[in-house]
């Protein structure tokens, strides 16, 4: 009986989430407003509600999966019996309704977490922040009750089964990317928050910059994290072996982190130095922005992808509208407010304030571009100007080069001081790294490469000039300790995180040059029998079987590979496969990976007389891609870790020193 | 009006020029990559009536109509035709095509148009669609002046028979070593 009321349950607990989130947003900000600390009070115990609520709703319409209730219309679509239960449980955000809810799970649950990691707050401060979130909540569950009720009802004429999940989206992939990158999106509405709540109160001090900074990294490694699934997923999924498509929808993720990448840095610069104060806010609120504009693009049909479930257009109209609100309202309050909270502070043009500039001017750059291409032909289609697509190499062209400069100045920051650097001390300490990198980086492709390619060394002088100075910066600070010990002990996480950061930059450097520019692809026509080498590897197909799964068919070729001359042999495995379902057909490829290369096979298509089309590649370096942003995201988890963090105390932290270098070859610099 | 240059107006003179600078360096270099990388799209329409430009990047689209598709028997060479069932063009195309590419579904093509009217395309993306018409292709065929029902039929007609077709294959390929779909 009570199984059978699980959707209305669903259901009723979003409407009492909504009830709550209003409360949230009106009575905190009104008291804020009027100093009335028991409105402000409002604000933990209806965030804690109402996240309460949104998980009802959330682990309702889990269970309706789980039960197979395909009287449930999001369910019908989007399941099967046949379906294996952990498919069912991520099948839940495989789509539309589903993934908004999930999105609005991750909002409420942020929201809980900003209330319960903030008892060393003011209370004006708390009540701005959980307030701002309110609104957003509010926003976003109005959303899905007005036009994307994931529980309605095909009654009485329930279907006997469900149309079953795209076969696309069968997959690890499909458990880990969106939850990862929805916590990513979602987490800028932390720093967000922060920001409105700063220019209401007219707050904006070293202690706001470090109340919003752990929030801005964690939300940034996530969304780090996320597009690096994302990428690993549609390079094993799709079956071509690309892992970046300039897809607009993959460009909706980048945005925000470019943005929150800058506003990493220069939060950073508004807590040591009291700078860039007006920027920060900027930053925040544009981050945030651009996670709304991509869930906007991807959610709202204007787009035809793998991720556009949405084409009703009052749903697209929803979100533009809702954006247009956030935008809108936060630009009109930066407007007015951020005159009181900026204020100046000086800095020499060789400095770490003004490479973090340059950071940030680099990184908005790439933004725009990469905004640019997305949206004009949208804007194109719009106007009814006709109908054009921007190409990779439109980004390709801007992207790069970009990054390059940008590596240049990567190099120099970590090494610097904030407020003034000398020049004649950057010289003395990166003209070895200088004249290494770029020995190393032109050598590296002669030594082990068949042939030497200028956008590869260019690549590799890029990374090894990232890594170096930072190298000869962890050199500088231990040798100056009694002990190797003693001096490790000294740095603090804040710095680690920074390094490890930095590292995985380098890290993805090097595996984009590398794939791009070695990358062997060979599509051949193979039969049993048949064989081609590829890198020095043999590949032989041994037979063309099928085999049964629990939900498809698939063929299945047998394929042989042997190194060289080697007796080292293995098999690979690809399939393609048809989902009994849908009937529709999908390329499983079969990976060999590696730390230095990968082997991929995929099938084509049936080429009717015994042989197949395969696709055979050879991808050198291509895991580092993904390690470079795990290790990004690692970095800025560390530097959450931080001690600082924990002691909410506004005075001057001891800390900072430890966070700037400690000083060069001698010692007179060390009172600089 | 004098203009008094103190350090402080000087520098911010400077960071100003700077960011112009840089701002229009970055506004040329995307307007320049734009222009050379946007692909237009055109229907077999179009190109019959000789809108799209020779030996330019391009995108078209349709319908693979069906019984066009030829394979050569020793390379993975394709030709095939696309249809927006006025009219018709040919593409070639060397290499594999996507999973759902099919007689009777659309497509469309990243390529060069030749002198002889036909494609050479560089990618072939296959769409599964419910209407079995690209958006671009059905706005492009109204513009020229026809009917929706000029063409849906005859594109509904095809994706039923392809459909029944597959569901016989695939009854009958069941356990068998090449079961083609």
């Amino acid at each position: 009986m009570l199984t059978q009321m699980i959707p209305e349950i669903g259901h009723y607990a979003l409407v009492i989430a909504l009830l709550l989130a209003a409360v949230q947003s009106v009575m905190p900000l009104a008291g804020a407003a009027t100093r009335r600390p028991l409105w402000m009070a409002y604000a933990r115990p209806m965030a804690t509600g109402q996240f309460l609520f949104v998980a009802i709703a959330y682990a309702c319409l889990t269970a309706s999966y789980m039960l197979d209730d395909f009287s449930v219309a999001n369910v019908a679509n989007n399941s099967n019996s046949m379906l294996p239960w952990y498919y069912k449980f991520s099948a839940v955000w495989g789509n539309h309704e589903g993934s908004v809810l999930l999105w609005s799970l991750m909002l409420a649950g942020w929201g809980y977490f900003a209330a319960s990691f903030s008892r060393e707050l003011p209370r004006d401060m708390v009540a701005r922040v959980l307030g701002v979130m309110g609104l957003v909540c509010v926003g976003f569950l109005l959303f899905i009750l007005v036009t994307s009720n994931p529980f309605e009802r095909l009654l009485p004429h329930m279907p006997a089964d469900g149309a079953d999940l795209n076969p696309l989206l069968q997959d690890i992939g499909l458990i880990l990317h969106p939850p990862m990158l929805y916590m990513g999106y979602v987490g800028f509405s932390v720093v967000f928050a922060f920001a409105i709540a700063a220019l209401l109160g007219g707050r904006l001090d070293a202690a706001w910059a470090r109340w919003a900074r752990p929030w801005t990294n964690l939300a940034w490694a996530c969304l780090t994290v996320g597009i690096a699934l994302g990428s690993w997923w549609a390079y094993y999924e799709l079956g071509w072996g690309g892992w970046w498509f300039w897809d607009p929808v993959e460009n909706a993720s980048l945005l925000p982190w470019l943005t929150g990448t800058a506003l990493m840095h220069s939060l950073a610069v508004t807590e040591k130095r009291g700078a860039f104060k007006s920027w920060t806010l900027l930053l925040a609120i544009t981050t945030f922005s651009l996670s709304l504009l991509g869930t906007f693009l991807v959610r709202s049909g204007v787009l035809t992808s793998v991720h556009a479930f949405a084409n009703d257009p009052s749903r697209g109209f929803f979100i533009l509208m809702l954006l247009g609100i956030t935008v809108g309202l936060s630009l009109l309050i930066f407007a007015l407010r951020a005159p009181r909270v900026s204020h100046t502070v000086g800095f020499s043009w060789l400095s770490r304030d003004a490479l973090l500039l340059i950071n940030n001017l680099m990184l908005v750059i790439m933004t725009v571009t990469v905004l640019l291409g997305t949206v004009y032909p949208l804007l194109l289609d719009a106007l009814d100007l006709g109908k054009i697509s921007v190409g990779p190499p439109y980004f390709n062209a801007l992207f790069v080069p970009l990054t390059l400069i940008m590596s240049v100045f990567m190099g120099l920051g970590p090494i610097s001081r904030w407020k003034e650097t000398a020049p004649s001390l950057l010289v003395r300490r990166l003209w070895l790294a200088a004249v290494v990198a770029v020995v190393l980086g032109a050598a590296l492709p002669l030594i082990f490469a068949e042939r030497w390619s200028a956008p590869v060394a260019v690549g590799l002088i890029a990374a090894l000039w990232i890594v170096l100075p930072m190298l000869r910066d962890l050199y500088d600070k231990i040798r100056r300790a009694s002990t190797l010990g003693a001096g490790l002990k000294k740095l603090s996480l804040a710095y680690w995180g920074m390094q490890l950061g930095h590292l995985g930059v380098a890290v993805t450097i090097v595996g984009v040059a590398v794939v791009s520019n070695y990358n062997i692809e060979r599509n051949v026509r193979m039969g049993p029998g048949d064989s081609v080498q590829v890198a020095g590897y043999t590949f032989t197909m041994i037979e063309l079987t099928d085999r049964r799964g629990a939900n498809f068919l698939a063929d299945r070729a047998v394929i042989e590979v042997q190194r060289g001359d080697s007796n080292r042999r293995f098999t690979m495995n690809p399939e393609k496969r048809l989902y009994l379902a849908t009937g529709m057909p999908m390329t499983q490829v079969a990976l060999r990976p590696g730390f230095f290369r990968d082997l991929y096979v995929a099938m084509g298509e049936d080429l009717g007389d015994g042989s197949w089309a395969m696709r055979v590649q050879y991808k050198p370096f291509v895991r580092w891609l993904w390690l470079g942003a795990l290790l990004m995201s690692i970095g800025g988890v560390l530097a959450v870790a931080d001690k600082r963090y924990r002691r909410m105390a506004t005075a001057p932290d001891p800390e900072e020193a430890a966070l700037k270098p400690a000083g060069g070859d001698r010692g007179k610099e060390a009172t600089a | 009006m004098t203009l008094s240059l103190t350090p402080k107006r000087k520098q911010k003179l400077y960071v100003l020029l700077g960011l112009v600078a840089l701002a229009a360096i970055a506004v040329g270099l995307t307007l320049y990559a734009l222009r050379a990388n946007i692909n237009l799209f055109f229907s077999p329409v179009q190109i019959a009536a000789g809108e799209a430009p020779f030996e330019r990047q391009i995108r078209a689209g349709g319908m693979v109509r069906e019984g066009t598709v030829v394979r050569n028997p020793d390379s993975l060479d394709v030709e095939f035709t696309v249809t927006d069932y006025v009219d018709d063009v040919r593409v070639h195309y060397s290499g594999i095509l996507p999973d759902l590419f099919r007689e009777g579904q659309g497509v469309v093509v990243v390529g060069q148009l030749h002198q002889g009217g036909h494609i050479m395309a560089d990618q072939v993306l296959a769409r599964h669609d419910e209407n079995y018409m690209p958006p671009e292709v059905a706005q492009a065929l109204e513009e020229a002046g026809y009917k929706p029902e000029d063409f849906q039929q005859k594109a509904a007609d095809v994706a039923k028979r392809l459909e029944a077709e597959k569901a016989a294959g695939n009854r009958n390929g069941d356990g068998a070593t090449s079961s083609s779909y």
